[in-house]
Parts: structure tokens; C-alpha cells; sequence
């Protein structure tokens, strides 16, 4: 039960390598999810047009050669806003679950490590947090400080900060008793020392796989935020806006609605192919079993 | 199932036809964008109640048709003194409230005592502003004493916000309205429709629906299925921006594009620099292309505006020429302005979509002279108090949708913070001016002042698209008021 | 088991009291003045302060809090700024439209989900586990307004078999009123079958691997058998206890489908009712759909402890 060790697979490198590249959900995974990156940092440099172009005489084509998407309402190219939009999303969700790790994953180890009224105080926290729906608060959070990219990463952050915890206090409960741990502890070592050489090593991985899973909902929640108008604020562009625009004029221009969603649904999809593949990957047990 | 139903409907048909020959539809479905917060037209700013309400359930002392002319209303008619400041209006009789209570002088009033108490809540307090005294000399006569000569006063009667109201039920309108108008408040289904049933004691002339549904319909996804599928028979205003092509071109339906009060401007803090130079100001005027903040803000159905006056007002000139779309001629001016390298400022948008899409049209359009605009999307609580109460700002896109209200620009403390001796003048001779011609020279000469001072940038003005089954008369074609008036409203066959 | 029950109350009553405190400082930080919201760019200062006075608006902040809390504890919500009307009455009718919106929601993904979910543990590895869970992969993949969005194009745009918005009221009839849920009802229960089929087959897998269902096999007992009642029966505790987790879900998450269908739901409110600072309507939805999160919480927890012993002793 203990034995071997669920975050290094005991095959090294090469054998983790080959498994990889057998795991179809991690293979198609990656690769969305690469493309997608290269994409969003290739609009740092180069976008067909220039979406800061409104040309209002050309807009609402459909796709053609000159515009393979189409263009918006404000004759900018759908192409280069999807590709400035992504940057958008990755960033907002990127930060997020950034907050999440950073503020999360050592409050959870602390939790682990101490116990007692801490754990308490945390959990109860946790609680508290979990019983606000989630894009309720991110909707009163914005209200407060006014929509934006910056506002909208630290209204999903905040809700990545317990899952975190949640999932890094589960992990190093489960390793605490460890033999190892013991040992460490009696040769004196104190409890943070433990947490940074044998607790996080350890639950690394599990970190992985929920980061993976939280990028994902991440980029759900950013996109639903600024649906509503809460995320990025024009004229940067961003794929829930642009749905948001899209919804009036969908009966006379469906392309608009068609194409964010779908760059939604493809990078969200990639995400959580890429997080499955990665937990096989990781987790012996289920390895085991497929 | 479809041809059982049919039957039944044949039959009742016939049975109704054999007391009505000729019996045409008696009810209505009117879609509208928003839902008012209450019903209470004397205590909230909402246009969406006088939407609903005005003209309907409550009347004023004097009414407007479509056109903007001032009629009698409850005021079956009025005397004005030699200087201008003593109305006597002589009041309808056999007119009651929808609870059966008597209306006379003694209503009138104390609502116009009410709009103007210290502890008044009318939004528009300042329609009342000039009233010194309401005598009640009898039962239906009622004398008003201005303090000055007020050239617009039986306009300002006509507002919704004038409405006469009954002591009996003043408190609770805003739940239950209460008025004396031809139809009366029957029910709110609250977040989807409030309907209106005729008012059987109606003083006034018959009109001809029984029943009529304010239904709630906020965008064009919504609204064109509901027209098409007849959920909806008509809406005053429609939010249908691009997707109009799709029932203009249908045979059951009228479109009639008419105008509102509505004059959407780039509104800029004349007490800020560089606003304050009227050669940056003229600059951002050449720079606009007005066109295209149109076509993108209003799909292309506005009306462009030089100035700041409707242009179905009969006072309107067409002073959109004053600056035309000139980029080059927007470098030069600021150029001498000091600002050869262009300058930076903020651009603070409220919600509706005119603002948000326009604003980015203007911003893209006067980067290409040089000024970088930072748009702040800000709700409408905030734009209120940031950019309304405390003038906090730079610029902003903003519709002014109160009826002729040119007079803004004289108010030197108004959030756009324009003031000019010249202008100022003028105002205050059309204020005490009541004839009519008289009264239309100095509009131009105001219109003229503030086209060439170009204290806001004028874009244009927002359009009525009125959209009704073909079968519909007497919708309202433009809004001088922002009311769905169903006194004329009938089906033809 | 007392103990336990009692400690879970306690710990619910206190994250409702530490909940309310959050929400009213929130309140409390919003910009803009709902008095002159309320009357308008023309209104003069004199009328925003009058109409200030008269909301209570000018109260010192503990009181309000007080007043607020204790109203709510008798029942009583306040009365909604902008509408004018008891907030109590608002939520309730509202809650007519949300609740079932959310049941049916619920009841859709689940009987959607459950049957591919056990389609596919059944079939593990081959074709239609495959493709089951693909599809379940990007259903969990779409975003729920994006879904509603292509729903009303296809079938109230296009095919014009159901309204692309609206609420009829239920005083017309059950048909009309659930015929405008019919969309907003599945926009929200697609991601939740998709996510929901993935747990199902989960739990069966970890079910079916199991000594008990081998031996049941092993005795002869035949195959659809043991799925449906053996193997089910006890896959179900997971499943149940994601579906209460999602009933709290889709309560909140009608707020983005009730906007996309212009429902006049719970979400839509408190969602209008932040833009027009309508403060005390806000804190009302918010605390009844935390109320309800801790509740279902609360039952997912002792349903836990009823079936695991184990967890009992261990909390």
C-alpha cells in the first residue's frame, strides 16, 4: 500500500518517456495544447491583421480567403482576434492557478503538518469559500473593483487558493506517517524542512494533475466572466466577449458565435486530455489497470 | 389535434362576431427592452416606467403626440397672463382615478406641491423648479404662479415625471399605479410582462384595446423569434442593431425608423486640459468619422447630428458640416494646440452597447490623429457618481435622452462643465420667451454657438425602430417622449 | 453520531454567520450611490438625499448589519431598493423559475449520464467506451453559454420550435412555461451528464473490480444482472454524492445560462441587482444560495457517514 512511491515512476526517464508517448489522451493533449500556446505567442508578433484596425466599412464577412474566419461587427479578422484572445485566456488562467499554488499548497502542507487548530481554522475557511458559488463572487468581485483582466484572475485565483490546499493537505497526510518521514523526524528535522524535501516532492505530481485540471476550468470561468463583460475589457480582445457580441447578431452572422466557442471547447478539451494522460501517467495505480 | 383546435376557434369566432360584426382584435403584445424597477413615474428616472405608464395609466395637466406638439390633456384648457407667469387651467370633468375616487383642482394640486416639497424624489425636480404658488380656485380650475416667465412650461407639464397623481394613492403607485388615464394597471408578472386592461370610466375618447402586455424582450435573439412566431405584436423600440435585415423585408411587418430625444455625444470635461482648448475640441471633431460610429454603434440607422437638438424638432438645423471628417486638419489644429505628438486621456464607457461599441470606434479613430484613449467600461451606478456627481473624468459616450434639453449646456456646474457667457445669454431670453417663432430663432442660434464651441463631440441621434405587425396602426413613429402611447393604437383587420 | 451531527450544524451555522459578514462587507465596497441610480442624471441633490434617508441608506454600518441579520432571522429579507417590493417575494418568484430550471437540469443529466456512464464501464477499452467518453471528454470541454448560444440558433432561430428567450410565467399553463425551459435546461445539463457520465463509469470500474461482483460472476449469476443490480447499487454513493454537489452547482450556474435566455430566474436577479447596487436584494440571493450550498453539503456529509462508519470515527 505505502511502496513504491506515487510520484516518481520507478522506470526512470526513458520508460516515463515511452509510456508518454503511448498515452493517446496525453499525446493529443500536448499537442493541442502546444498548438495553442504557439498560437497565443505568435499574436505577440504577428497576427494576420492588426485588431486594433477597426475597418466598420468590411464588417461582418464571412470567411474567405482574405479573412478565414470572417470579421467582426467591427470589420476586424476573427482569426487574429481568436489568436490575440487565447494570450488572453492562457494568461488570466495561468495567474490564477498561479495564486492558487502559491497561496494554496503551503497553506495545505502547513495545515498537514501542524494540525490541530490550524487544520480547523483552514478547513473551516476552505468551508467558507466553497459555500460561495464560485461565479457569484467573481461576479461581486468585479462589481467591487471594476471588470478586468487583473480583477478576473484574482476572482477565480481566490477559489483555486482551497483547492489547492484541499488537494496538497490530502497528499502530505498521506505521507506524513511514511516511514521516511519518521526517520527524518527523528533525526530532528523540523517541519518544514520535511515539507520541502519529502512532502512536496512527493505530491508534485497530484499538484500536476490538479493544475492541469484548474488551467482548464480556469480558462472555462475566464471566458464565462467576460461573457458577462466582467473579463478583459475591449478593445482587447477576448473569446467570451466576443461570444457576448456575437449573441445579438447571431441571426445574421453565425460565423461570429461559431468560431470563440470552438477555440474554447478545443483548449479546454486539449487541457483535460493533457491532465488525464498525465494522471495515468503518474498514478501507478490507475496505470495498472488500463 | 391542429384542425380540432381550429374548430373550436371557428366556432367561438362566429359566436363573438354575432354581438360585434366586424369584430377585430382588442388585444396586445408589445415587447420592450427593459423592465422598470416600479411603476411610480413621479419617483424614478427609469425610462422604462413612462414607457409602460405615461399616457396609459397616468396623465398630465398637458400631453404630446408623436411629433412633439404640446396638447391639452387633464388641462382642458389655460389661460396665461400678460407677463407670463399666472397659468389658469380649466380642468376635465366626470374624470376618476382607476379606484373610483373623484379627481379635481385639489389633485393637481398637490401633485405639483409633492414634485417640488424639499423631500420631493421626482427625478426630474427641476421641471417644477420655476412654480411659486398652485391655487385651487375651484373644483376644476387651477391656478399656477411662476416666479418668472417660463417659455416651456406646458412642455414641461407634458413630462411623464408631471404626471397628477391622488393623495389616496400616491404611496403605493409604485406597486399598484393608480392613475386616470384610459387604461389601468392590472397585473406585473415580475421579470416578464406587466399588462394593462382598458379603464371602463375613461373621461376621455374611447380607445380601442381592451388589453395590452408590456412583455420583456432584451435583445434581438429574443425579439425577432417572438415577432415572427407572434408571440410579440410590436415594440416602440427595438434592440435589433443588425439583425433588422431579417423582418425588414417581411411583408407582416411594419419597420418605421423614426427619431428619440436621444442625442448621443462624446462628452468631454471642458474644465480639464486639454478639453478646455477649442482648438483641441475642434480637433477631436474633424477626427471623427461620424459614419462610421454609426454603422457600428447604430448599424447605420442614426441620425447624424452637428448639434445638440433632434431632428424632428422644427427648431433642428443641420450643422453637421461644421467640421467634417477631416484627419489631416485634426493633426494641424493640435499641432497649434501644443499637442503635436498627440496626448493621452481616458474614455469612460456606461453599459449600453452605443457606448461600448462606439467608444471603440472613436478611440480607433482619433488614435489616427495622434489622442491614445484609455476606455474604462464603468456600470451605471459608477458612471453616475464618478462621471455625474464628481466630474471625475475625461471623456465619455453618453445618449441625452431628455426631450429638448439643450439647456444642459447653459448649467455651468453640469457634469460636462461647458460654460459660455454668449450661450448663457441666449438661454436665458428662450426661457422667458413664449412665442413660438420667436422661440425657434434663438434654438438655431444656440444650435449654431454650440456646433462651432464644439464643447462635446456630436455624433448622433439615436433612432426609434419601431416594429410592428402590419396590421397594427397608431404606434408612435418618433419619440419626443420615450412613451408607448396606445390611445391610437388599433388592429385593422 | 450525535456528536458528529451536531458538530457538522454547528460548523455549517458557523460559515452561514462568517458568510453574511462577507457578503454585506462586499456590499458595503461597492462604488456608486443606488439613491441617485434610482432618480437619474436630472435629479437634484436634494431628491438623491431624501430618497437616501428614506432607504435607511444613511444609518451608521453596525446597525444596518444588525438590522439586516436579525430581520433575516425572523424572516424577514427587506425590501428590494429598485423594485420596491419585499425581497422575500422577489426571491420567491423568482425561485419558481430557478428551481425547476435546476431539477430539470439535473434530471436530464442524470439520465443521460447514467446509462452511458454504465454503457461504457461495461464495455471498457473497446469502441463504445471510446466513444462514449469521448464525447463525455468534450462535453465537459463546452462552455454551458456557448452551448445555449448554438441551441438557440439551431432551434429557435432556424427551426423556430421553442423561444430564444423569455419567461411566459407559469399562470399560462405548464406547457408555455416549460417549453421556454426546455433550452436553458439543457445548455446547463450537458457539461454536467458529461462530467457526471465520467464519475458513473468510474465508480462502476471501482465496483466491478471488487471480490464480491467476481464471485457473484464466478457463481454463474448473469452479466446484466450483476451490472444493474449488484454493481450499481453500490457505484451510486459517488455518484449521488457529485449530484448534490451539482444541484448546488446549477442553481448558481443558472445565473450565466439565465442571461444568455433572459429567464427572470435567481441568477438573473442578483445579477441585475449588483449593476444597480439594489444592496439588500444581492445580499438576500446570496445568502440563500450559500444557505443551501451548506446544506447540501451538510447532507452529502451524513449520507457519507451514514454509509462509512469508518468516517464517523474519523472526524
Amino acid at each position: 500500500m505505502s511502496a513504491p512511491d506515487a510520484a516518481t515512476p520507478p522506470e526512470g526517464i526513458g520508460a516515463f518517456l515511452r509510456d508518454a508517448f503511448s498515452n493517446r489522451s496525453f499525446l493529443i493533449g500536448a499537442v493541442i495544447t502546444m498548438l495553442i500556446a504557439a498560437m497565443a505567442l505568435l499574436s505577440f508578433v504577428w497576427t494576420p491583421y492588426d485588431v486594433t484596425d477597426l475597418v466598420v466599412a468590411s464588417r461582418m464577412q464571412t470567411p474567405s480567403a482574405e479573412h478565414w474566419l470572417g470579421t467582426d461587427h467591427f470589420g476586424r479578422d476573427i482569426l487574429s482576434m481568436i489568436m490575440v484572445g487565447a494570450r488572453n485566456s492562457i494568461a488570466v488562467a495561468v495567474v490564477a492557478v498561479g495564486i492558487g499554488v502559491a497561496i494554496g499548497v503551503p497553506l495545505g502542507c502547513w495545515a498537514a503538518a501542524r494540525g490541530g487548530w490550524i487544520d480547523e481554522v483552514l478547513m473551516r475557511f476552505n468551508d467558507l469559500v466553497f459555500a460561495f458559488p464560485a461565479l457569484l463572487s467573481a461576479i461581486m468581485i468585479t462589481a467591487i473593483f471594476g471588470p478586468g483582466a487583473v480583477n478576473a484572475i484574482i476572482a477565480i485565483g481566490i477559489f483555486n487558493i482551497p483547492v489547492f490546499a484541499r488537494v496538497a493537505r490530502a497528499g502530505a497526510l498521506s505521507i506524513w506517517p511514511r516511514e521516511y518521514v519518521l526517520a527524518a523526524r527523528a533525526a530532528g528535522k523540523g517541519p518544514t524542512l520535511i515539507t520541502i524535501e519529502h512532502i512536496l516532492p512527493n505530491i508534485a505530481s497530484i499538484l500536476l494533475v490538479q493544475g492541469t485540471i484548474q488551467f482548464a476550468l480556469g480558462i472555462l470561468a475566464e471566458t464565462g466572466l467576460s461573457y458577462l463583460g466582467l473579463g478583459a475589457q475591449p478593445p482587447m480582445p477576448s473569446w467570451g466577449r466576443m461570444l457576448f457580441d456575437a449573441q445579438t447578431r447571431m441571426m445574421v452572422a453565425p460565423h461570429l458565435a461559431l468560431f470563440p466557442g470552438m477555440a474554447i471547447v478545443i483548449t479546454v478539451l486539449g487541457l483535460n486530455l493533457l491532465g488525464d494522460g498525465l494522471r495515468d501517467l503518474l498514478d501507478p495505480k490507475l496505470r495498472r489497470r488500463r | 389535434m391542429r384542425i380540432l383546435k381550429s374548430i373550436v376557434v371557428a366556432t367561438a369566432l362566429t359566436l363573438a362576431m354575432g354581438t360585434a360584426a366586424n369584430a377585430q382584435r382588442t388585444d396586445i403584445v408589445i415587447g420592450m427592452v427593459l423592465e422598470p424597477p416600479h411603476l411610480d413615474p413621479t419617483a424614478g428616472a427609469a425610462a422604462a416606467i413612462k414607457e409602460i405608464g405615461y399616457q396609459n395609466i397616468f396623465e398630465g395637466l398637458t400631453r404630446m403626440n408623436d411629433s412633439g406638439e404640446v396638447l391639452p390633456a387633464l388641462a382642458r384648457s389655460w389661460e396665461i397672463s400678460e407677463d407670463g407667469t399666472v397659468y389658469t387651467f380649466e380642468l376635465a370633468e366626470g374624470v376618476t382615478f382607476h379606484d373610483g375616487t373623484p379627481f379635481s383642482a385639489e389633485d393637481v394640486k398637490f401633485s405639483l406641491d409633492r414634485a417640488r416639497a424639499e423631500d420631493s424624489t421626482n427625478p426630474q425636480k427641476g421641471l417644477f423648479a420655476a412654480i411659486e404658488n398652485v391655487e385651487v380656485i375651484d373644483d376644476t380650475t387651477v391656478e399656477v404662479t411662476l416666479s418668472a416667465p417660463q417659455g416651456n412650461f406646458l412642455f414641461n407639464m407634458a413630462w411623464g415625471e408631471a404626471a397628477i397623481v391622488s393623495e389616496a394613492s400616491a404611496g403605493t403607485n409604485q406597486e399598484n399605479p393608480i392613475g386616470t388615464g384610459p387604461f389601468k394597471f392590472d397585473n406585473w408578472a415580475r421579470g416578464s410582462a406587466v399588462t394593462l386592461t382598458r379603464y371602463e370610466e375613461y373621461w376621455g375618447d374611447d380607445v380601442y384595446l381592451d388589453r395590452a402586455e408590456f412583455r420583456f424582450v432584451p435583445d434581438a435573439a429574443a425579439a425577432i423569434p417572438a415577432l415572427l412566431s407572434g408571440d410579440v405584436h410590436a415594440m416602440s423600440n427595438m434592440p435589433a442593431g443588425d439583425a433588422l435585415s431579417q423582418i425588414e423585408n417581411d411583408p407582416r411587418f411594419e419597420v418605421v425608423i423614426g427619431s428619440t430625444e436621444g442625442e448621443t455625444i462624446l462628452s468631454l470635461n471642458n474644465a480639464r486640459e486639454p478639453f478646455d482648448d477649442l482648438r483641441v475640441r475642434q480637433a477631436i471633431a474633424h477626427a471623427i468619422n461620424r459614419d462610421d460610429v454609426i454603422a457600428a454603434a447604430s448599424s447605420g440607422l442614426g441620425v447624424p447630428i452637428g448639434s445638440h437638438m433632434a431632428p424632428h424638432n422644427p427648431a433642428y438645423v443641420d450643422l453637421t458640416d461644421t467640421y467634417p471628417h477631416d484627419p489631416e486638419r485634426a493633426r494641424e489644429l493640435l499641432a497649434e494646440a501644443g499637442h503635436a505628438d498627440g496626448f493621452s486621456a481616458t474614455l469612460r464607457l456606461p453599459p449600453p452597447p452605443y457606448a461600448r461599441d462606439g467608444g471603440q470606434v472613436i478611440a480607433a479613430q482619433l488614435r489616427q490623429v495622434g489622442i491614445e484613449l484609455e476606455i474604462i467600461p464603468v456600470e451605471w451606478a459608477e458612471w453616475l457618481s464618478q462621471v455625474f456627481t464628481d466630474k471625475d473624468f475625461d471623456m465619455t459616450i453618453i445618449s441625452h435622452v431628455e426631450p429638448v434639453d439643450i439647456g444642459i449646456y447653459a448649467r455651468d456646474d453640469y457634469y460636462f462643465q461647458y460654460s459660455n457667457e454668449e450661450f448663457n445669454a441666449a438661454y436665458e431670453e428662450l426661457t422667458v420667451t413664449a412665442d413660438e417663432d420667436r422661440r425657434n430663432e434663438i434654438f438655431q442660434d444656440l444650435q449654431r454657438i454650440l456646433a462651432e464651441d464644439a464643447p462635446v463631440g456630436f455624433l448622433y441621434q439615436m433612432p426609434k425602430i419601431g416594429v410592428w405587425d402590419a396590421r397594427i396602426e397608431g404606434m408612435w413613429e418618433n419619440w419626443p417622449l420615450a412613451v408607448s402611447d396606445l390611445s391610437q393604437v388599433r388592429w385593422t383587420e | 453520531m450525535t456528536v458528529f451531527l451536531l458538530k457538522r450544524i454547528l460548523i455549517g451555522l458557523v460559515t452561514l454567520a462568517l458568510a453574511s459578514m462577507v457578503v454585506f462587507a462586499i456590499m458595503e465596497l461597492l462604488p456608486g450611490d443606488p439613491a441617485r441610480l434610482m432618480l437619474g442624471m436630472n435629479a437634484t441633490a436634494e431628491s438623491v438625499s431624501a430618497l437616501r434617508t428614506q432607504m435607511g441608506l444613511d444609518d451608521p454600518i453596525h446597525l444596518r448589519y444588525l438590522n439586516w441579520v436579525g430581520g433575516m432571522l425572523v424572516g424577514d429579507f427587506g425590501r428590494s431598493f429598485t423594485y420596491s417590493a419585499p425581497v422575500i417575494g422577489l426571491i420567491a418568484e423568482r425561485a419558481v423559475v430557478s428551481l425547476p430550471l435546476a431539477l430539470i437540469a439535473l434530471v436530464l443529466s442524470t439520465i443521460i449520464a447514467i446509462p452511458v456512464g454504465i454503457f461504457a464501464a461495461a464495455r471498457r477499452g473497446r469502441a463504445g467506451d471510446t466513444v462514449s467518453m469521448g464525447a463525455a471528454q468534450i462535453g465537459v470541454a463546452v462552455p454551458n453559454f456557448w452551448f445555449a448560444l448554438m441551441l438557440v440558433y439551431v432551434f429557435a432561430v432556424w427551426l423556430q420550435l421553442v423561444p430564444a428567450g423569455g419567461f411566459p410565467g407559469w399562470g399560462g399553463g405548464i406547457w408555455p412555461g416549460l417549453r421556454a425551459l426546455i433550452l436553458p435546461a439543457v445548455a446547463l445539463a450537458l457539461p454536467q451528464a458529461a462530467i457526471l457520465a465520467r464519475v458513473t463509469r468510474s465508480a462502476m470500474l471501482e465496483v466491478l473490480g471488487e471480490d464480491y461482483i467476481r464471485t457473484a460472476r464466478a457463481k454463474g449469476m448473469p452479466r446484466r444482472h450483476v451490472l444493474w443490480r449488484h454493481a450499481l447499487r453500490n457505484a451510486m454513493i459517488p455518484v449521488l454524492t457529485i449530484m448534490g454537489l451539482q444541484f448546488a452547482f446549477l442553481l448558481a450556474g443558472t445565473i450565466i445560462i439565465e442571461n444568455v435566455f433572459y429567464l427572470p430566474g435567481l441568477g438573473r436577479l442578483v445579477f441585475q441587482a449588483i449593476t444597480q447596487r439594489d444592496l439588500i436584494v444581492v445580499e438576500g440571493v446570496v445568502m440563500l444560495l450559500v444557505a443551501s450550498v451548506i446544506v447540501i453539503n451538510l447532507l452529502v456529509d451524513l449520507c457519507y457517514a451514514l454509509v462509512d462508519p469508518r468516517l464517523r470515527a474519523a472526524r
